[in-house]
């Protein structure tokens, strides 16, 4: 190609796994939203046998939003800026072509060989980390795939200096390759002992050893699949879409490094008070305070890149929902560490506030996140206009509402809980039973589902626009350069 | 410095490597044997306890219910004694659960019992009015696969060497034998006997007579070792 000359991106593997991003992100918001009606109204668990229980479709929705939707979101957005920011088309190399296009297939693969294994009762029991060894080792190669993805794309880059968000890509292959693997260590059993299920293995580390390899990749799980690679995605679709520079490039160095030292620390904070070395539970404490630094870092960084342009969040709802998604990455990551301190963390510990923190992180910061990401994509990778501002609009509003219902009863139901179990009355004695302690729950429950079942509307409102741009909307001319053209 | 090394991935590749790393090296190496060294009394599971804790594990009721008790008067007033590292020395993968939707159970052994037990997991409201716990009437029913439990504890004597056929406290006699799959599967069954007849359902005792083993009575035996 002739220097100069315009690149044509190649869009198919981005398209194949924004459509895999839709759909898993409805199986696995569907099922949660079962889940939380099974908390409220118990009954719902008997739909469908022993396969409709809450205890077996909890690994389903863990799974089918983590591994399912986010990471499908990070290989549609890695296929799509990978090239972009390194100047370079996929069409060039038919071998990375091949690559990218295998990497989707066993993805896919895998993603539905989760779902039937885990319906079945078939998991390690570790949390994030459920899939027997098989589908381990199925996960390991398209992993390794979208590594020589990366650094193949790297290799035959034209532009010299990498941008932020490559490094935040290298970042998630690297750190999850290491975590998985050390945290996946097991030994099938029907090989050693040539009895019983093939599929069965029996882990390498035992007992508080295994706890703490779990929870420094569990812990890290959401730092390298839920934080790292989202920052990808903001640090190059909230410039690109809003015409802006990033605010700060010395922020970006400092908070880019600090956050990959110092989140690996963090998982400590998962065992406070367990059995596991107290200087190790102190470090995991310790560690989760300074990491509000580098978390914030970034995040003030996307702020401040709006400064003097406000007026953009009154024109752009794609703006709003990348903003959103930075206010929530900061209420999650001082939410997070106030958990950590031990005295908090003696309350919140196995209460209902901890689920509470994961979804408004995950709800406000990633899925927002990849739902503009893709926004941004598609008038680019369709070439037409996106269907519905309108829709856009009203879907935002309806989720940011589900998402503080979600908080805030899951806020009051885990501390009302966490209080309860340790009241006393004047003799000494326990003041409630157990059961009284679920019991009490019922009303934020039921608030909790409603609010999960809005966001779920909303994100099905995604889906229509989504599917209605890719084949209705307006033919464009020529690309975009900056915000994307939307329809009223 | 930062601009230099933006300009050669591979150098980046292996800062950020050497940065992600460290942490791990630091805080999970050094304690690694002390930690699993078995406290006096701990035993290794036996195959039927083992068949039952598998049973727990498919349906995921670490999900809900921890086994991990904290060094909490208000925790060890409801549940007993609090946890120490080495009991878990033979306990792979750990069940310490994150979430207690339900109590804890590492010490259930000692206040509940076969018949609780058993009515519990048949319908939960009818030993505790207003628990949201799901009825597992499917473990009355679903036979257990003992003999994948038999391939962990050959495959974790092999390779970890946990002490199964092995005279742990040195009082003379094997404290959990294991042998070959015949026996294995014999002493099994013996002990879901003793299990079953302490049971009212009448198609898992008839189950239990025929040298079958019922999901539930398996799950109990590891219930019931839970002290």
């Amino acid at each position: 190609m002739q220097n100069g000359a315009k690149i044509e991106y190649d869009y198919s593997v981005a398209k194949a796994f924004t459509f895999a991003t839709i759909l898993f992100g409805i199986i696995g918001m569907v099922i949660g939203v079962v889940l939380a009606f099974q908390l409220a109204f118990p009954e719902l668990n008997y739909l469908a046998g022993e396969y409709g229980t809450f205890s077996r479709l909890r690994p389903l929705h863990t799974n089918g939003v983590a591994f399912g939707f986010t990471l499908s979101g990070i290989f549609a957005t890695w296929y799509y800026v990978g090239q972009r920011v390194l100047k370079v088309s996929l069409k060039e190399s038919p071998f990375l072509m091949g690559v990218a296009k295998l990497h989707f297939a066993l993805y896919f693969i895998t993603i539905l060989l989760a779902v039937v294994t885990l319906f079945m009762g078939i998991t390690t029991s570790k949390e994030y980390a459920e899939l027997e060894w098989p589908l381990d080792l199925l996960v390991v190669v398209w992993w390794v795939l979208w590594g020589v993805s990366i650094f193949g794309l790297i290799g035959i880059r034209r532009e010299r200096t990498l941008y932020i968000s490559v490094w935040y890509y290298i970042a998630s292959f690297l750190a999850v390759a290491m975590l998985y693997l050390f945290n996946n260590m097991a030994v099938p059993t029907a090989l050693v002992s040539g009895y019983g299920s093939i599929l069965h293995s029996v882990s390498m580390y035992a007992g508080t050893n295994d706890a703490l390899v779990q929870w420094w990749y569990g812990h890290n799980a959401v730092g390298f699949i839920f934080t790292v690679p989202i920052i990808a995605m903001i640090y190059y679709f909230l410039p690109k879409e809003s015409a802006q520079n990033v605010y700060s490039y010395k922020l970006s160095i400092l908070a880019f490094w600090g956050l990959l030292f110092v989140y690996l620390w963090a998982g400590g904070h998962h065992l406070i008070y367990s059995t596991v070395p107290d200087w190790m539970q102190t470090m995991g404490s310790v560690m989760s305070i300074v990491l509000i630094l580098p978390s914030w870092g970034s995040a003030i960084n996307m702020l401040l890149t709006m400064k003097g342009e406000w007026n953009q969040l009154q024109t752009n709802p794609l703006i709003k929902f990348m903003i959103l998604a930075s206010t929530f990455y900061m209420l999650s990551t001082i939410e997070g560490p106030i958990q950590s301190i031990k005295s908090v963390n003696a309350i919140a510990h196995f209460t209902d506030w901890i689920p509470g923190h994961v979804h408004d992180g995950v709800l406000g910061w990633v899925v927002f996140m990849i739902m503009a990401a893709l926004f941004h994509m598609a008038p680019r990778m369709y070439g037409r206009e996106i269907y519905s501002k309108s829709l856009m609009e009203t879907q935002f509003w309806l989720q940011t509402t589900a998402i503080v219902l979600y908080f805030t009863s899951m806020w009051i139901a885990g501390i009302t809980q966490g209080m309860m179990w340790r009241a006393y009355d004047e003799y000494g004695s326990l003041v409630y039973s157990f059961i009284d302690t679920v019991t009490v729950l019922q009303p934020y429950y039921t608030i909790r589902a409603v609010g999960g079942l809005m966001y779920l509307i909303g994100f099905l409102m995604f889906a229509y626009n989504m599917y209605k741009t890719a084949t209705a909307g307006r033919v464009l001319d020529k690309e975009p350069v900056n915000a994307s053209p939307m329809a009223a | 410095m930062f601009h230099w090394l933006e300009q050669r991935p591979f150098f980046f590749a292996v800062a950020v490597f050497l940065v992600v790393a460290f942490a791990g090296i630091i805080e999970i190496i050094p304690d690694f044997a002390k930690q699993s060294k078995p406290v006096v009394g701990t035993k290794p599971y036996t195959i039927l306890e083992l068949t039952g804790r598998h049973v727990y594990i498919k349906d995921s009721c670490n999900a809900c219910h921890s086994q991990l008790i904290r060094p909490f008067k208000s925790e060890t007033d409801r549940y007993g004694m609090y946890s120490l590292s080495g009991e878990y020395a033979y306990d792979r993968p750990f069940l310490w659960g994150s979430k207690r939707t339900g109590p804890d159970l590492w010490r259930v052994g000692n206040y509940r019992t076969t018949d609780w037990h058993e009515n519990h997991m048949w319908d939960p409201k009818s030993v505790v009015p207003g628990s949201i716990m799901p009825a597992y009437k499917h473990h009355f029913t679903n036979i257990a696969d003992v003999e994948t439990a038999y391939a962990e504890a050959y495959t974790v004597k092999a390779v970890f060497n946990t002490p199964y056929d092995v005279d742990i406290n040195g009082d003379g006699s094997v404290d959990v034998p294991l042998g070959t799959w015949e026996e294995a599967k014999a002493r099994a069954l013996e002990e879901a006997r003793a299990i079953a007849a302490d049971m009212k359902n009448q198609s898992v005792k008839d189950a239990v007579a025929r040298g079958e083993i019922p999901e539930i009575v398996a799950l109990i035996a590891y219930m019931n070792s839970l002290k």
